[in-house]
């Protein structure tokens, strides 16, 4: 079958992901683009793409959707899917502006206009295809950094630009703009401020357990006790003794110290970014090559001058690694935060849960992916330039 | 001078070091010699205090050590080591530099230092200096790690198993290099090895330990000769024995007036070297030259067979 004096079958033509991308974009076609709905609470009635964009437009994009699938379907150098998916991606964000724009009566302000299962669809196919392209790319970090400035330029590009503003989502932020924001910083400094926390607790506490092995045994053994606890009981599970501590010391309450808010959220974030911020510590000092460490004592370095100068350059690759799991992970938990008054993009999701509104989740829900995502982007770039020096 | 003095070492019940008294001199090169747990390592990492003693002391140049910080005692002592310990986050140049930086040298002058000591180790300063660990020869490691030990210009070099991770051509030329550095520079060498052949081509003096106990402490000559107790001779290796000794006698003062033909042997080579041309070429003796070539006699077969037996 792999006989390679054959001459090129479908085999070496068709790129095996390209199946599941070409899937996916075909049966987005056929799928609802658009999904109008007269108020926020009343059904949706769907709209295919020919409905919302009658005409040329229409045809158009379904032209640009299909062909793009037909592309990513066959074995094409990386740089072309690229181009693909960009074009692709940059057409079906103008269609989704232009149908709801159509679909939407004319100086309507209460009814709805969200993506539906087709756009979704599409998005995901050539979501994947970029992504899939930039991995075979095999970009360098900085290469890598530079396209997701590009993509988050291009998005701003679209929203400043007006083409989305009768987009649902946008419907519901334009609502609420200044407590998206505020709501937005909290998010922020919820996720960043128990990373710094953890960062400047973990590291001292690794380094400091690292020599002894019953300490370290302790220590793990607690931090991934608390891991295991669900968010939302780590959550609750703080109200109570820090509403204590705030009853009984005066200074904690002026602190800003309460049972309910971002106190508790922060300390709950904080416990979890611990275990990863003090397991990579010790992970990454333990990968200290023994003759290193040898050779440094040997040769007369103090205890302190061994740390800085040769355990914890050699340590740092697996500490940003873990900082880079933190940060991840706390943007995703931070939202949990808002289910104890700690608000953050969380408060926009159980909001619109509460009211069955999914634009007013997506508000919520798709700036803390947009945020994750970069990050991990940037960190994960961050980690292979440092750990590039001195391995070539 | 180090003078070691009554040195015993215990982990936990256990003795790893019993009893030790030796003296190296100035610009020695003293190797010890051991099999492994029988506390060679303890002795040497005594010496720089990375191990403390359980009792005696050390002396170097008559002070005891134990009276200096250890942090300011082994940035005066070399310390080389077998897996050569290089920092792979910094280049060739910074690890060279490393104790010169711990002593703030200004930079001009641990930059030439820097050059001056690749240039002794034979690795061409512009092509190496900034480039990293991972990027060299086994071989090469090998010799930027001797190189870092000397850079603060030791007096005292404490070497433990240096040469135990390279390929036996590469030993041989370390081992050269080694001995040549060590002519010129006059630094006292504290060498650590499993290996008798290492021992006797290198030192000046030997020390063989075995179960935490300094069994002997000659010359190459009298360990060959007159080895101690049976554990040194099962140590020597008894088949080798008299081809040791011939390699520990320079050709020089057994040259005789008298006719040999075919290859000659140089007049820097030892008897060994001569006895294998003349049992390999099949000749009674061979013709021995100097450096320019000119001849300068022969040395015979049956010398270096009576060169061979044992002393009386």
């Amino acid at each position: 079958m792999t006989d390679n004096s054959t001459p090129p079958s479908s085999r070496h033509v068709i790129d095996r992901l390209g199946i599941v991308i070409f899937a996916l974009a075909i049966a987005g076609l056929f799928c609802p683009f658009v999904l109008f709905r007269a108020n926020r609470i009343v059904a949706g009635e769907a709209r295919y793409v020919l409905d919302a964009l009658p005409g040329w437009p229409g045809y158009f994009l379904l032209a640009v959707l299909g062909t793009g699938a037909v592309l990513a379907l066959l074995r094409l150098d990386a740089r072309l899917r690229l181009a693909v998916s960009f074009a692709a991606l940059a057409i079906l964000a103008v269609g989704l502006g232009w149908a709801v724009n159509s679909v939407t009566p004319e100086g309507d302000k209460i009814s709805r206009t969200a993506p539906a299962l087709g756009f979704w669809l599409e998005l995901l196919a050539f979501g994947l295809l970029a992504a899939d392209s930039v991995v075979r790319l095999g970009l360098k970090p900085l290469s890598r950094i530079a396209l997701l400035v590009a993509v988050g330029l291009a998005i701003a590009t679209i929203l400043l630009s007006g083409i989305w503003s009768d987009l649902s989502v946008l419907r519901e932020y334009a609502n609420r703009a200044d407590v998206f924001w505020r709501e937005a910083a909290t998010h922020i400094t919820l996720a960043l401020g128990s990373l710094v926390a953890a960062a400047l607790v973990g590291l001292p506490l690794g380094i400091v357990i690292h020599p002894t092995r019953r300490l370290r045994a302790v220590v793990t053994g607690l931090l991934s006790a608390v891991q295991t606890i669900p968010s939302i009981a780590l959550f609750g599970l703080l109200i109570a003794p820090l509403a204590w501590l705030a009853a009984t010391v005066p200074a904690a309450a002026a602190l800003g110290i309460a049972g309910i808010g971002a106190a508790p959220a922060m300390l709950a974030l904080f416990l979890y970014a611990l275990m990863p911020v003090v397991s990579n510590t010790l992970a990454g000092l333990d990968a200290v090559p023994s003759a290193a460490n040898e050779a440094a004592r040997g040769m007369g370095m103090t205890d302190a001058e061994r740390l800085l100068q040769v355990q914890l350059p050699l340590a740092f690759p697996s500490i940003l690694a873990a900082i880079r799991i933190v940060l991840v992970q706390n943007i995703g938990l931070a939202t949990v935060a808002a289910l104890i008054g700690g608000g953050g993009f969380g408060v926009f999701v159980f909001q619109g849960v509460g009211q069955t509104a999914m634009d007013l989740v997506l508000l919520g829900a798709v700036p803390t992916v947009a945020l994750a995502f970069a990050s991990a982007v940037l960190l994960d770039a961050a980690v292979e330039l440092v750990s590039v020096k001195g391995r070539t | 001078m180090i003078e070691i003095e009554h040195l015993s070492k215990f982990f936990d019940e256990t003795c790893v070091v019993d009893d030790v008294s030796m003296t190296i001199p100035d610009g020695a090169l003293a190797v010890i010699v051991g099999t492994s747990g029988s506390g060679k390592t303890t002795l040497l990492r005594m010496i720089n205090r990375l191990v403390e003693p359980s009792s005696g002391r050390i002396l170097i140049d008559g002070k005891d050590i134990s009276a200096i910080p250890p942090h300011e005692l082994r940035r005066q002592i070399g310390y080389a080591i077998q897996s050569h310990g290089l920092f792979p986050h910094r280049t060739v140049g910074q690890n060279i530099a490393t104790v010169p930086h711990l002593l703030h040298w200004e930079a001009t002058k641990v930059n030439a230092r820097v050059d001056e000591l690749l240039d002794l180790f034979q690795l061409d300063p512009a092509e190496f200096r900034d480039r990293y660990p991972s990027q060299l020869s086994g071989g090469q490691q090998q010799r930027v790690g001797v190189a870092r030990a000397l850079a603060a210009a030791p007096k005292l070099l404490l070497m433990d198993e240096p040469f135990g991770a390279l390929d036996p051509i590469i030993r041989a030329r370390a081992q050269e290099d080694l001995r040549q550095i060590q002519r010129r520079l006059g630094t006292t060498i504290v060498l650590v090895t499993h290996d008798m052949n290492e021992a006797i081509h290198l030192g000046d003096r030997i020390a063989v330990m075995d179960r935490a106990k300094l069994l002997q402490y000659d010359t190459p000559q009298e360990i060959v000769t007159r080895p101690a107790t049976d554990f040194v001779g099962e140590l020597l290796g008894s088949g080798e024995r008299p081809f040791r000794l011939l390699s520990l006698q320079p050709l020089r003062p057994f040259i005789e007036q008298g006719e040999a033909t075919g290859t000659a042997v140089s007049v820097d080579a030892s008897l060994r070297d001569a006895l294998e041309e003349a049992l390999w070429s099949g000749r009674a003796a061979v013709p021995v030259r100097d450096g320019a070539g000119k001849t300068l006699g022969r040395v015979t077969l049956a010398t270096a067979i009576r060169q061979a037996a044992r002393p009386q």
